[in-house]
This record gives C-alpha cells, structure tokens and sequence, in this order.
C-alpha cells in the first residue's frame, strides 16, 4: 500500500477516534483508558508478521525469541487490558436502595 | 492476479473491523453498553489476529505456527492473572504497565523490520517506532514506579537535565534524517540501531523521571496516546492498514484525555514535562488551632437534619481504602431518606476517572457520581459537604493566590454549602504545596484528622448514636 495512504488513513482515524472519545463521560474515563491500552496490544499482528518473516528467512533461533517475545509482549498488553476493564466495567452497577 | 484478490480483500476487511473497533467505542460512551462495547473490541481484535494468521499463511509454517501459539498462551497467562489480580487503586500502574509492553512491542517491531532491508519509508517510520516505542516504555515503567512507590515520587532534575534532553533530541533527529535520505550502511546497521535505541531510553527516563505524583494523570495518558502512536508507526513500517487505524484511534484518545487532565489542573502539557510551577504556599495559617472548630457532635446533628448531602472524596480516601465505609455512610443516609451525591473531581485519584471506579468497586450507584460542573451548581443548596481526603481540588485558594501551581484550577466550591465536614490526614497543604484557608473556617468548617477511615467511622457512629 502507498506510504501516503497509509498516513491518510493515520490521521482520518485520529480524527474521527477523537470525536467519538469526547463523548465519553469522565465517569468512564478509566475504563476508556484501559480498554484503549488494549487496543493498543493490537501491534500483536505486527508481531505476528515479523515472526513469519524471520522463519520464511530461516533465522528460526532469531524469531523464537525476539519474534516470541514481541508476541508476549503484545499480548499481555491485549488479553490483560481487556480483561481488567470488563473487571471494571462489571462493577458499574444501577443499584437504588429506594426500598 | 489471486494475490491481488487477497490483497484487496484484505484492505477490506482491515477498514471494516477499524469501523466495528469504532462502534465498540461509540458504545464505551455509555455505561449500561461499554461493557458490550469492550467485548466487541476484544472480539475483533481475536479476528484480526486470525484474519493476520490467514493472510500471512502463518498456519502453513509450523515453527511459525509454533512461537505464535506458546507466545500468545504465555501472553494471554500473564496478562489475565494481572488483570485478575490488580487492586482497583493500583490501577493506573497497571495501565501504564500494559502501555508499556505495548510500547516495547512496537520498538522491537520497528528493529526486526530494519534487518529486512525495506524502503525509505519502511525504513524512517521503522526507526520512528523505536524511537516512540522505546520512550513509551520507559516512561511507563518509571510512571508505574513512581505510582507504585517503587521509586520516588517527588520530580527528580539532574544537573543538566535540559541540555542532556536536548542531546538526545537532536541525535534521535539526526538519525531519522539519516534513514529518509538511506545514509546508514548496511554494516554500521547494529551499531545505527543501538544509538538510536539507547538515546530512545534515555529521552524516556529524562522525561519521566521529571514529572512529580500529582501529575501522574497528565503523563499516564499522554503514555497511552504514545502507545497507540508507537503502534500505528509500527503498522506503517510493516504496511498494516488495521495497525495504523487502530494505532491512530488510540492515540486520538489518549490526546483528548491528556486535554481534559490538563483543563482539569489548570496546567500545560509543557509545563509539567519540564516540570515547573510548583511554588510553596502562599497562604499561611496556624493549624494548631484545633480546639476553635465547632464541636463534632453539633455535626452529627447537622447530618442528621441535613436534606442534601454531598459527598466530596479524594485519593486520601482510596490510600486508607475508606470507599467501603464511605458506602456504609452513604447506604445511611439514603436510608434517611437524604439525597446522597458524589462531586468528583476530574483529577481525582491517579488517572482520569480513578475516583468513579473505586467508588464503583463498593457498589455505590453510579448515578450518584457527578463531575464538577454539574455538583458545582449544586453546593449552594447543599446542607451538608462532606469531604474525605481531598485537599487541593476543593482549595478555595485556587481562586486568589496569584502565582501558584493550582492558581484559577478548577475546584469544587465546597465553600458554597451550608457545612462542611473535612476528614482529612492533617492541615498540611496537597501535593500542589498551598495551604488550604477553608481550615481557618471555624464557624462552618469541623475537622476529623487522621486516617479517613477511623474519622469515617467515628462519624457514621456519631451520627448513628445521635
């Protein structure tokens, strides 16, 4: 893909996340924020690709261990940032004590 | 010509799952379907990472197969029995934690790709993403450090902090020049490479290493702006169009919180990184003068008549964990048939939105919870404040003394109401060094000292017996 639509795409998605992110009441702000880490955690298929790359070249010793510990990396970032904000999610609860 | 089909369809596929990852957070903007939208995100993120296994033909390469499977197991292990296992104040560690992993994944992206012999292009948002990557990492293990206690809290300056940071910066510069116009050899690639790395680190460290407790919400999020950005650079390098949308949205949204926490403090973003405004206090006052506040038990009757009840906690709160008695209190006067609110404070705690989580975590209801502008019209019918460890964000101070770090910060007019009861530690000023003149208000103003646990209950006990 051409490099200039690459960085179209880069700053059409920074605007139009922007907008939609001042929306967010600052009640959520905090699960907003981990919930974006996450996301963040996405370089993962970054990782994946390099992984693949190093073992199509045969630098097998290379990808097991930078490829693996991008991987792991990453995906900590993934899997733990989604995990602890449906944690926090959970917690917002309606609760009257109108009884 | 299959290829191109793939590759298409590919393109395809990237921009409808960043749609969906933005209808996921369209939904986190309400609180009965964020937990919906987050779901989704996690979904699509599991899709993308299979539609990326596909399309590189991953599952056709064994050893690939192979590092891919043990790497996410261990990943997925890690990350969820920290997830599980983090207390809801640590939070903000954790986050910047994760922002940083996030960012050491990118940089190390950004090194392997360097090997690959790729573009001009390819090549500069490589050495970029080392760059981001590696300043994300660093600044966040030295946030959550700072956060965790770890190291000290207080702004660190070294002798020649400025110049040494600006070293860095043109050297960081210079290499990026040097990669747009292909002048690095490939021999002299490593030893490229491990300057740029290590002037990265360094940059990271300087930065965060400046920045003081109090302005840990501003850094973790402008952290978690850089790790979607590092992310995104990482896409362009690779050539992933999900990577760089995705990256790009994250970024975007780490901004608009570093906006808000900046607005929330009255501070500019440069300001806190090179770390000036903090002046001492301006105002002075005796604060052994305890014996002249009205006595505690008039309070409990003051509650006890009370109809408005606002309830004004800080991070004092959540360091001595009161949040639960604070509920107990609350489940109380909600009893009485008093109307119960929350003002919180947009910096309140030690990210935005800190305080509503743990407040959540001891199941008030989050319909109570109200953020300034909105408790800020209601303290002058408020018969009653109560403040729980919370200093600077109700300083009235904040309106008159010129030349101080919180000088015209948005505070919560606790002043307005008819009284305010303060459980608080001390009368030493907050973080932001200037004392508060609301204890000097002994006609309105009756203080609990000490751990806001012990004062919470001597309070719900007084008020109980009353």
């Amino acid at each position: 893909m051409h490099p200039l639509i690459l960085v179209l795409i880069f700053i059409i998605s920074t605007i139009l996340g922007y907008f939609l992110i001042k929306n967010v009441p600052s009640l959520l702000h905090t699960p907003l924020m981990s919930g974006m880490n996450a996301l963040s955690g996405l370089t993962i298929i970054g990782a994946l690709v390099m992984t693949a790359i190093l073992v199509n070249e045969k630098n097998t010793v290379i990808a097991s261990i930078i490829g693996a510990l991008a991987i792991i990396l990453s995906c900590i970032n993934l899997v733990g940032g989604f995990v602890v904000t449906d944690r926090m999610l959970k917690m917002f609860k309606k609760k009257r004590n109108e009884e | 010509m299959i290829m191109l089909m793939t590759n298409t369809m590919f393109y395809l596929i990237s921009i409808v799952v960043s749609l969906i990852v933005l209808l996921g957070i369209y939904l986190m903007s309400k609180v009965e379907k964020a937990r919906l939208g987050n779901f989704i995100s996690s979904l699509i993120s599991v899709i993308a990472v299979v539609i990326t296994l596909i399309y590189f033909d991953i599952f056709n390469s064994k050893e690939a197969l192979i590092i891919t499977c043990y790497g996410i197991i261990i990943g997925s292990f890690i990350g969820t029995f920290l997830a599980l296992k983090v207390k809801m104040i640590q939070m903000p560690e954790l986050v910047a934690l994760f922002n940083g992993l996030g960012g050491a994944a990118s940089a190390i992206i950004g090194i392997v790709t360097l090997y690959t012999s790729p573009q001009v292009f390819e090549f500069t948002t490589s050495v970029l993403a080392i760059i981001v990557g590696f300043v994300t990492l660093i600044g966040s293990l030295v946030a959550a450090g700072k956060l965790a206690k770890i190291i000290d809290g207080k702004p660190v300056v070294y002798k020649f902090h400025q110049s040494i940071n600006i070293f860095c910066i043109l050297i960081l510069i210079a290499g990026l020049v040097l990669s747009g116009f292909s002048l690095i050899p490939n021999q002299y690639l490593t030893i490229y490479v491990i300057i740029i790395s290590l002037f990265s680190l360094i940059f990271g460290y300087l930065f965060s290493i400046r920045v003081g407790g109090a302005d840990m919400p501003i850094t973790i999020s402008l952290l978690n702006s850089l790790s979607g950005v590092a992310g995104a650079i990482a896409g362009m390098a690779i050539n992933n169009v999900l990577l760089v949308s995705i990256g790009g949205i994250v970024g975007a949204s780490g901004l608009v919180l570093t906006q808000i926490m900046c607005k929330a403090m009255n501070r500019s973003l440069v300001a806190i990184l090179l770390s000036k405004g903090i002046i001492t206090s301006q105002v002075k006052i005796d604060t052994n003068n305890s014996n002249n506040y009205s006595k505690n038990e008039d309070y409990s009757q003051k509650i006890a008549e009370a109809k408005k009840v606002v309830i004004v906690p800080g991070y004092g709160m959540a360091l001595s964990q009161a949040q639960f008695l604070v509920k107990q209190l609350y489940d109380e006067l909600i009893k009485l048939g008093k109307d119960v609110k929350f003002g919180i404070h947009p910096v309140a705690g030690r990210m935005p939105g800190h305080m509503n989580v743990l407040l959540a975590e001891a199941e008030i209801n989050y319909e109570d919870l109200y953020d300034l502008e909105v408790i800020n019209k209601q303290f002058k019918e408020t018969d009653v404040v109560i403040v729980i460890g919370a200093n600077d964000v109700i300083n009235p101070a904040a309106n008159t003394a010129v030349n101080t770090p919180i000088y015209q910060m948005p505070i919560l007019n606790v002043s307005e109401a008819r009284h305010i009861i303060i459980c608080n530690y001390d009368t030493k000023p907050g973080y932001a060094g200037v004392d508060n003149p609301l204890y000097q208000d002994y006609e309105k103003v009756s203080l609990y000292l000490g751990d806001a646990k012990e004062s919470l209950q001597k309070i719900i006990d007084e008020f109980l017996n009353y």
